[in-house]
């Protein structure tokens, strides 16, 4: 064993459960990243051998190391060491589903015949017991050779086996075993039609060896997908579920928000207390304290729908609803494998971009990211949930249906439409070709993993946190400081009347903004908002706050609501209209840029951009002469 | 025709995957490459599609379409779409019955 501390990778076919296993491994001790180059997603962690420390590496789910997605291209480059910026894992701890033997064996006789070293794991051994299966790890580790540990992510069991597993693989690691070098010729060999057969008979013969006892037992997946996969039922369940997600959104945050809201205000009316009036304290209470907290308070919200995300991704329903969408995906050209992109696009399209690497079809692959930012992300819930509350009264239509939450879903409805309109023309013109079908594994279902669930809802958080402390906070700021500049002359009275937002820089850009979107409703405030909003959606609510917060009395500079300044100032039209363009505006330069990564060019960044413009300038503009003829103007 | 071990099978009645009795288990008999694309030939194999294995379909299509299709592959449960299946010849399997 050399001094430098061993990688071990955790490699696996999909829904093994290694990213359970990775975290009750690691615990909070994880970085997230992305490899060099590719936009995979790069998880690596901490873990003691003994008095050794270790990296661990979650690599992504893979079927073989012939890859057919960029998922599985990454995991086969970083095995063979060809990953720039990634050493070649020490240990392969190779993560098999203890109750599907025979698929998990033929990924790992592949990678047997490598020679790297290289710890079975037997996971999910629980769930493989209640499908009344019992298997003997001794027979596959006298078979094959390695070293087998039974494990239970989900309930710590086997942890120890597991480190101890590897560290005594770690010991037996020689100079010749580093040294080992993959050439191409090698692992094509490894992957050739006649080795492929041979895997196949062994990993079959190896799994039905191992079986001590085998019962049938009802299957809970059986009963489930009788119900959930129904020709009707599954279309009103998957419905059903949405609509949930989307009331709870409203209905879970109140409180919390509330508190926060409280905070900023408490916070806001001390320094406005006790600060001496003028520049710093402006800054301070009408830039950070009104801008950041106006965008802040939107986090329970943004939670609670990753918080179902999650949990539908945990429990093994999110392939269920990829099955039930299939068919309709596929009149427009797409296929079930583009729900899952679309679905995590709801809570932000970066990663929902970044999720279609699954997807193997490229043409398939191109239209669902054009279509994801039509997806309503959470940073539009800012926007909406702030409008929403301001011009659509808060009451009940039949039995405790909310009507605010019934416009916000016809919000995300409206969206979906879009995104689906726009596949179909652009399966027709752009990224035309034939589809690649839809194929994919429905795992078993499994009781949420808690745990998994905060550890990914405190990755969220940090992310929004994040950006509110820096993206959003910087264009708070500069906004702030060109609608602070210049100061209107007060002792000058031709000035009198004239508001310092009309004479700031900020006042002057939207002002000459205003003519081209005056025909779709659109004011001098919405102009103002909708410029710094390209860093972040979101920041068109901080845009408005603050803005009106330094046009506002003073003594209301805080505490005032913004949505009943808006309600006062705005026409129900121009509600609306600000509402369509933000269902399809292309607001977020984040987007744009991973766009460009991951189609590597401008070509589709700026198609995307442009279209999305048209699209949303259009929505407008219908809206609010549909609105205007209707007497709501 | 080849006369091989499945010859004396012949006259159990062959038939498409995609045309299978739902809760039926059978086993795969052909399958017609050709029809598929190399890419989606690689995930089925990779799935354990192949000859020999035992399949039933579970579930089939939602509302008044027929596609796609829920097959259990092994110990797997996998989804498809019906023109795949329809490349995917399978006969009663006797064994496992």
């Amino acid at each position: 064993m050399t001094d430098k501390s061993p990688i071990i990778a955790l490699v696996g076919n999909p829904n093994v459960g290694k990213s359970a296993l990775f975290n009750v491994l690691t615990g909070a001790r994880q970085k997230i990243g992305n490899y060099p180059g590719v936009t995979v997603e790069r998880k690596a962690g901490k873990i003691m051998l003994g008095n050794t420390q270790a990296q661990l590496l979650d690599l992504p789910g893979a079927y073989s190391l012939d890859s057919t997605s960029l998922d599985e291209q990454v995991t086969r480059d970083v095995i063979l060491g060809r990953q720039e910026g990634q050493e070649r894992p020490d240990i392969l701890a190779f993560v098999a589903d203890a109750s599907n033997l025979e698929s998990s064996l033929r990924f790992a006789l592949e990678l047997k015949a490598l020679n790297l070293p290289m710890v079975l794991i037997l996971n999910m051994s629980d769930l493989a017991a209640r499908d009344g299966l019992e298997l003997s790890a001794q027979y596959l580790s006298d078979q094959l050779g390695l070293d087998v540990v039974e494990t239970v992510a989900v309930r710590r069991r086997g942890l120890d086996a597991f480190t101890k597993a590897c560290a005594s693989v770690a010991e037996r690691i020689t100079q010749s075993d580093k040294n080992i070098a993959i050439d191409d010729n090698q692992w094509r060999a490894v992957l050739n039609e006649e080795a492929h057969l041979s895997y196949r008979s062994q990993s079959k013969t190896l799994a039905k060896g191992a079986i001590i006892s085998e019962t049938l037992t009802r299957e809970w997946t059986r009963t489930l997908d009788n119900i959930l996969l129904h020709p009707v039922g599954g279309i009103l369940v998957l419905l059903a579920i949405m609509f949930l997600m989307f009331q709870a959104v409203y209905a879970w945050s109140g409180p919390p928000m509330d508190l926060i809201e409280g905070g900023f205000e408490a916070v806001g009316g001390f320094v406005d207390g006790a600060m001496a009036d003028g520049f710093v304290k402006s800054f301070l209470v009408n830039g950070i304290i009104a801008g950041v907290g106006s965008v802040l308070v939107f986090l329970p919200q943004i939670l609670i729908l990753f918080f179902f995300i999650l949990l539908l991704e945990s429990t093994g329903y999110m392939t269920r609803a990829a099955f039930v969408m299939d068919r309709l995906m596929s009149s427009v050209g797409l296929s079930g494998h583009s729900f899952i992109p679309l679905l995590s696009s709801f809570a932000c399209a970066i990663p929902g971009i970044m999720a279609t690497r699954s997807i193997s079809d490229q043409k398939d692959r191109l239209t669902t990211i054009l279509i994801a930012p039509l997806m309503t992300c959470s940073a539009r819930l800012p926007v909406y949930t702030m409008i929403i509350g301001a011009f659509i009264p808060a009451q009940t239509v039949g039995s405790g249906v909310g009507l605010q939450g019934l416009v916000l879903f016809g919000l995300y409805i409206a969206g979906i439409l879009g995104a689906m309109l726009a596949a179909l023309l652009l399966r027709r013109s752009v990224t035309k070709g034939v589809s690649s079908g839809f194929l994919m594994e429905m795992p078993r279902y499994q009781w949420p993993r808690p745990r998994d669930i905060l550890i990914g809802l405190w990755q969220r958080a940090w992310v929004f946190l994040r950006r509110a402390g820096t993206i959003i906070f910087a264009a708070t700021v500069i906004l702030w400081l060109l609608l602070t500049f210049p100061k209107v002359p007060i002792d000058d009275p031709a000035y009198e009347g004239v508001s310092q937002v009309d004479y700031s820089i900020a006042g002057r850009i939207a002002g000459g903004l205003e003519p081209v979107v005056a025909p779709i409703g659109f004011n001098r405030d919405i102009a103002l908002a909708l410029i710094p909003a390209m860093a972040a959606r979101e920041v068109a609510v901080a845009a408005l706050a603050t803005a009106y917060a330094i046009d506002g009395d003073d003594e209301d500079k805080v505490s005032a609501n913004l949505g009943q300044k808006l309600s006062g100032q705005w026409s129900l039209a121009t509600a609306l209209a600000f509402l369509a363009w933000f269902v399809f505006a292309p607001q977020c330069i984040s987007t744009i840029a991973v766009t460009r990564r991951e189609t590597n060019g401008w070509k589709w960044p700026i198609f995307m951009l442009s279209y999305l413009f048209a699209l949303a300038y259009v929505a407008a503009a219908v809206t609010y002469w549909s609105a205007v003829a209707l007497g709501l103007g | 025709m080849t006369l091989d071990v499945n010859a004396n099978r012949l006259q159990i009645k062959a038939m498409q995957l995609d045309s299978l009795p739902l809760r039926q288990k059978m086993r795969i008999i052909s399958i017609d490459w050709t029809q598929i694309s190399e890419t989606e030939g690689k995930r089925l194999r990779a799935l354990g599609v192949e000859i020999g294995a035992t399949v039933e379909a579970l579930h089939r299509g939602i509302l008044f379409w027929r596609d796609p299709l829920a097959v259990r592959i092994g110990r797997m449960n996998i989804a498809m779409r019906s023109k795949t299946a329809a490349s995917i010849e399978c006969e009663a399997d006797e064994n496992d019955g």
